[in-house]
């Protein structure tokens, strides 16, 4: 069997066993006796988006959360992680605190920040980086000194540069330690924006869940989860679509 | 051809450890020849590996005084030296061909050369047809074979080897040892060979440096009396097993009563 086939039925079984799912709650929630408000099936989910709750203006902001407060998350730990690398003693310094703000469950500072900044769509993205960019922050600072001793000292005979160890060794050997504390982050960073909506927000779907459950109406409920997933699934997607661009089929190494 | 390359004399160094001062290595002096192949032998940590790093220019030494190259020999320890660790430290991002140009990429070397200088070495170490592929592919053996390549990609004068062959297997490890002395006469290279293997010492080298430590002394400079080209059945020789049995007599490894002595107590160092 060649390569294109084995792909396409790896995603075809990918879809498949997605659908059987859905396919299953349809049939479950029909034949049992279980009320609309308790568990809506997944016809009555999707009818749920031709209610005007909104569904695009409030996954947009949602999204925006996520992207942002994750995009923010990988600069500045990225960032940290390159300075700690190159200034020892920078990193001597704070990586014990850096560890120690890792323990803080930041869940807990979010209406800290709404106090502090009131809220709105700038402190959910706030509240997505701080819960994620610790984990970014960390593994790339471990990636970055994964270098073998013997490796520095063979190109140091060779009077590489600091630059040339960092851009050909150091660098894109962190890389995929860099990736798996990035996929472990996007699941953070959406719980983050969610939080931050159910603390105190006027949208996003975060928002969007407390009103609809005050109405009972499960179905848009679970619309908004399955929404906030996408959201999820979306950006994870990006994520492995880079590592593939940037580590490509070395990355099952780590 | 048999003027000095290495000359060696009365080395000294010493390692600081929790305040306290040791001596990882005294008295050492030896040469090697321009060409030459020259084994060092010894128990582990008994400095051997501190020896190739001050030849490297890692490590710096207290005593005695270090000569590479002369005046018709000229040597550039930027470029003239190539390195092969027990591990191949292979950049496992990087195919066969890639990893095999680092050198002449930090070097700067002009890159049209350096391609097809790689690709003639690949050949020369028979891994030609693997230029396209990413280390974990590859053999123990064939990454080894690789980082031989790269050890020679920016024609360096002198080929520093830390125990290259020591994490294959036996079998492995043997062809490995025809292959180096194949790439050896077709290179000319001036190879100083690290080892805790006796039978490799003596099966590669035109001499022998034996070392025992607790600090590594230099206890002889065996000169291996046998013609190349070496083969397997050599080691059957008496010739053969009259050098390795006074190598194990050095290193106070004998048949005879008695304990086989405290070097391996004593050596704590690496």
């Amino acid at each position: 069997m060649n390569e294109i086939s084995k792909q396409a039925r790896r995603y075809g079984m990918i879809v498949l066993v997605h659908l059987g799912v859905v396919i299953l709650w349809q049939l479950g929630v029909s034949i049992s006796n279980i009320p609309d408000y308790v568990m809506p099936s997944a016809g009555a989910t999707l009818l749920s988006l031709g209610e005007d709750y909104g569904w695009v203006h409030n996954t947009y902001v949602t999204a925006v959360e996520v992207f942002g407060g994750y995009g923010l998350a990988v600069v500045v730990g990225v960032s940290m992680a390159l300075i700690f690398s190159w200034f020892r003693i920078i990193e001597t310094l704070f990586m014990p605190l850096m560890i120690s703000l890792n323990m803080i469950p930041k869940v807990a500072l979010g209406p800290l920040f709404i106090v502090w900044l009131s809220y709105g769509v700038s402190t959910n993205i706030l509240v997505a980086f701080s819960i994620c960019f610790l984990p970014i922050l960390l593994t790339m600072e471990r990636g970055l000194r994964e270098a073998d001793p013997d490796l520095i000292d063979l190109v140091r005979t060779l009077r590489a540069s600091r630059w040339q160890i960092f851009t050909k060794i150091q660098f894109p050997g962190s890389l995929p330690y860099l990736f798996s504390g990035m996929k472990v982050a996007v699941v953070l960073a959406v719980a983050g924006a969610i939080v931050g909506e159910f603390i105190a927000s006027e949208e996003g779907l975060g928002y969007l869940m407390l009103q609809v459950q005050v109405t009972l109406d499960t179905a848009a409920m679970f619309m908004a989860v399955l929404l906030i997933t996408l959201v999820g699934v979306v950006l994870y997607g990006l994520v492995l679509l880079l590592e593939y661009l940037l580590v490509g089929q070395t990355a099952k190494e780590v | 051809m048999s003027e000095s390359f290495i000359q060696l004399s009365d080395l000294r160094k010493t390692f600081k450890s929790r305040g306290e001062e040791f001596l990882a290595v005294s008295e050492v002096t030896f040469d090697v020849k321009a060409g030459e192949l020259v084994s060092v032998v010894g128990p582990s940590g008994c400095g051997k590996t501190t020896i190739l790093k001050i030849l490297a220019g890692i490590h710096t030494y207290e005593g005695g005084s270090v000569n590479i190259g002369s005046q018709t020999n000229p040597f550039d320890p930027s470029k003239d030296i190539g390195m092969v660790f027990q591990q191949p430290l292979l950049l496992k991002w990087r195919k066969i061909l890639g990893n095999v140009l680092l050198p002449a990429e930090i070097l700067g070397l002009p890159r049209k050369e350096s391609l097809d200088r790689a690709r003639y070495l690949l050949e020369m170490v028979g891994l030609q047809g693997f230029e396209d592929k990413y280390p974990h592919e590859l053999s123990g053996g064939m990454q080894q074979r690789t980082a031989i390549a790269r050890a020679l990609i920016h024609d360096p004068k002198l080929v520093l080897m830390d125990e290259p062959f020591g994490a294959l297997d036996a079998l492995t490890r043997e062809k490995m040892n025809l292959e180096l002395l194949r790439i050896w006469k077709e290179s000319r290279k001036t190879i100083l060979f690290v080892t805790h293997g006796i039978q490799e010492a003596v099966f590669l080298g035109s001499r022998v440096i034996v070392l025992t430590c607790g600090p590594a002394r230099m206890a002889d400079n065996i000169t291996i009396d046998l013609p190349y080209p070496r083969l397997l059945e050599m080691k059957t020789h008496d010739e053969f097993g009259k050098y390795t049995r006074l190598i194990y007599k050095h290193l106070g490894m004998e048949d005879s009563e008695g304990s086989p002595s405290a070097i391996t107590e004593a050596c704590r160092i690496d």
